[in-house]
């Protein structure tokens, strides 16, 4: 979440400062998150995107390295951030608790952190070839 | 009354003559190897009173059952012991020896039916099954359920004590019913609970006649305790069984199918469970190549070779679709009745449905329905279409064939191009674990006794009929496990490899099937799909959770199996089945299935413990 959107929840959820003391602890954390980010847009940890990969449960439709099962193929030639970020954000059109993948919230899966698993798809090397593996030839 | 001699329908309901006293010349009826096939009866037979048990000097009730069962060809009895069929089973043991039938000791009776399920998919009949009426019966529902799902031939008896005076003490009654098979009326074709040896005898042979007429399924027949420790007759006689020909379709209708499937341009066949036997398979082959179509295999029988060119199909784009026993082809006939195509339906289970368990699946709108056995139905069809070929048709059907092909080949193409991805994976991918048993497995004569992992369908040659037996029927957990094992059973004889592929929440729910397995010398490589979860429910928690915008922190509560991880070799080893693993790298998976084959050839389980990929 950017510290835009935290400010913004935070205005929605009408949370009262009652003192100066919390408005300071409030002001020192979100400049902390935005400098986090501001790290993180630049250098998003691929490191981190497998931890969080597994964590989150992206893994238990997609594969551990991404390589499908019950849900799509994510790498390699991994989708760019942003459509990730739809597909991610958004599910499939009309997903329900039967089918489709569903739409993960900021509070599940973080913008930053979303990059770091993008980061972690992207840097998975490509498979061999059929025909390089004995085992899958004709 | 007067019966006409040697006529079939009248065998039935022949009585049984009361040994010597009838004076007739009575044929013995105890032909221990002798199956379905039996004497005529004498043809002075008359219709008797039913045998007065307890009356006449002669054998325990329960040893003439036995014969009965010979008769029906019961290889086997598997069963969890019990008192309320002591004398049926004391009778297998000492009277028959212990053959034909053999007794098999199973652990829960769910294991007894899976079991049983299994092995009718291999062998095409059922085996006997033996059950406690009330606690025995309440264990066995759901793999009886899979089996009626799945129009698998079951054969069950179960014990009870009918007559309330002969209950001794407060188990007995527990232990009793009423009507036993009320519990399984909805997931049987038939049952009944025989009043006398004579009903009994007359019951049996009618309940393997209806579960061996398709639509198949399981049947349960009740057998009194106090019944099996009567005396009988020595020479009272078995009912004579002749088991239906399947029904055919109409000849109008067969013609009318092959006219439109001649006609159009783009047919698809859909088979589910069309190949009931080897035949079957061979008929579909015919059907297939007579007209150069696509088979959709549905996949719960192996009823179209894997490798085969004109495997494939896309019934949304087909002009007529000829589905044959069928599942859910509602979503084809909407589909269809869009584009105005046909969509024809030969199944035998337009002729038997129930009503409460929702298996009729949802009602498809064909243009055309036959209420027949597809297999029996498709010589004439085949014949039909031949005749009704002309030259230019035939060689549209060639043009059409060509296409299937390359369609066909670029989808095992595409499977081998998706098999590489996750290929030196830790957990092991399945496609790996698949192709690394098919290495070993190709130059073997092998049946691959779980369908729960594709990869083995899309990638491995399957071009015989006991290669394949589908999933469970009713997609009940804690099929696998036994009901490899019953098929394992079946292919014995054979000398076949039977080979599954198990997944762990599944053996989780019958585990005990591993020490039938071990204690009867099954052979069976047993390869562990271990993702260390109901992975399916973890999935469906992660989309429940999301939809109400809450945590997945605890995804693995209450649907996963690690923490502690389960050391599924240990716990075969416990039961006496050899046991490699737990594997994490596939680099060690070769080395386990040689030592594990190795062991399978000699005529004993082995079970390798795979950590996988969640799919």
């Amino acid at each position: 979440m950017t510290a835009n959107a935290l400010i913004a929840a935070a205005l929605r959820r009408r949370i009262v400062v009652k003192s100066f003391l919390a408005a300071t602890a409030l002001l020192y954390a979100l400049t902390n998150v935005a400098l986090a980010q501001s790290s993180k847009s630049t250098r998003p940890s691929a490191a981190n995107g497998k931890t969080v990969f597994m964590r989150v449960g992206c893994y238990t439709c997609h594969g551990t390295v991404g390589q499908g099962g019950a849900g799509t193929r994510l790498a390699p030639n991994t989708m760019p951030l942003a459509a990730m970020q739809v597909w991610v954000r958004g599910g499939t059109p009309g997903w329900s608790i039967a089918r489709g993948m569903p739409a993960f919230p900021t509070t599940v899966i973080s913008d930053s952190e979303l990059a770091d698993v993008q980061a972690y798809l992207a840097g998975l090397p490509p498979p061999p070839k059929p025909d390089d593996i004995a085992l899958l030839r004709p | 009354m007067e019966k006409k001699p040697a006529e079939p329908e009248s065998v039935d309901r022949r009585s049984f003559l009361a040994g010597a006293a009838t004076g007739a010349a009575v044929m013995l009826a105890k032909q221990a190897s002798v199956a379905v096939a039996q004497e005529t009866a004498p043809t002075q037979a008359r219709a008797e009173p039913s045998v007065q048990a307890g009356k006449a000097p002669g054998r325990p009730a329960s040893d003439y059952m036995v014969d009965v069962f010979k008769s029906l060809g019961m290889e086997y009895m598997f069963s969890m012991c019990a008192s309320s069929f002591m004398g049926l089973h004391e009778s297998i043991l000492n009277y028959a020896g212990n053959k034909s039938p053999q007794a098999i000791a199973c652990t829960h009776e769910e294991i007894s039916v899976a079991m049983a399920n299994g092995y009718a998919k291999i062998d095409g009949k059922p085996v006997l099954v033996c059950a406690h009426s009330t606690v025995g019966a309440q264990h066995a529902t759901m793999a009886l359920f899979d089996a009626y799902a799945d129009r698998v031939p079951v054969y069950m008896v179960l014990g009870n004590t009918n007559d309330a005076a002969n209950r001794d003490g407060e188990v007995f009654w527990v232990h009793s019913a009423q009507d036993p098979c009320a519990l399984v009326r909805d997931i049987t074709k038939w049952d009944d609970n025989p009043a006398s040896i004579t009903h009994f005898a007359e019951s049996a042979v009618r309940a393997y006649k209806i579960a061996m007429t398709p639509p198949m399924g399981p049947v349960a027949l009740v057998v009194d305790d106090h019944m099996q420790d009567e005396q009988v007759p020595a020479d009272l006689r078995v009912p004579r069984v002749a088991v239906p020909t399947p029904p055919a379709g109409d000849s109008g209708a067969v013609a009318e199918i092959a006219k439109l499937l001649v006609a159009a341009e783009n047919p698809v066949l859909i088979a589910d469970r069309a190949a009931r036997t080897p035949e079957g398979l061979t008929l579909m082959i015919e059907l297939a190549e007579t007209l150069q179509a696509g088979v959709v295999d549905s996949g719960h029988r192996l009823n179209f070779p894997t490798r085969h060119p004109l495997r494939g199909g896309a019934p949304a784009q087909a002009d007529v679709v000829l589905a044959l026993e069928h599942g859910d082809i509602s979503n084809v006939a909407r589909q269809a009745r869009q584009r105005n195509a046909k969509v024809l339906s030969i199944s035998s289970t337009h002729l038997f449905q129930r009503s409460n368990y929702q298996d009729v699946m949802r009602y498809a709108e064909v243009d055309m329905a036959v209420a027949a056995d597809a297999e029996a139905t498709l010589p004439a069809l085949i014949e039909e279409i031949k005749r009704q070929t002309t030259d230019a048709r035939r060689e549209a059907f060639r043009q059409r064939g060509a296409k299937v092909a390359e369609t066909n080949r670029s989808t095992y193409e595409r499977a081998r191009t998706d098999a590489t991805y996750g290929w030196d994976a830790s957990p092991v991918s399945t496609a790996r674990l698949s192709m690394e048993l098919w290495a070993q497995l190709k130059n073997e004569d092998w049946s691959y006794v779980t369908g729960w992992v594709n990869w083995p369908l899309r990638l491995w040659n399957f071009d015989k009929h006991y290669q394949y037996i589908g999933r469970a029927g009713a997609e009940g957990v804690g099929y696998y496990a036994p009901a490899s094992v019953g098929a394992a059973l079946a292919n014995k004889k054979h000398g076949r490899i039977s080979v599954s592929i198990q997944p762990d929440g599944d053996m989780m729910v019958a585990p005990g099937a591993l020490w039938t397995a071990a204690r009867h010398q099954i052979p069976l490589l047993i390869v562990m799909q271990n993702n260390r979860a109901y992975h399916q429910e973890v999935m469906w928690f992660q989309r429940e959770a999301l939809l109400r915008n809450r945590s997945l922190e605890l995804a693995h509560t209450g649907f996963g199996l690690g923490d502690p991880n389960i050391d599924f070799a240990k716990m075969a080893q416990s039961m006496g089945v050899a046991a490699s693993g737990p594997i994490t790298d596939p680099k060690d998976l070769a080395g386990a299935i040689r030592r594990g084959l190795q062991v399978v050839k000699n005529g004993e389980p082995y079970l390798i413990d795979v950590v996988t990929q969640p799919r």
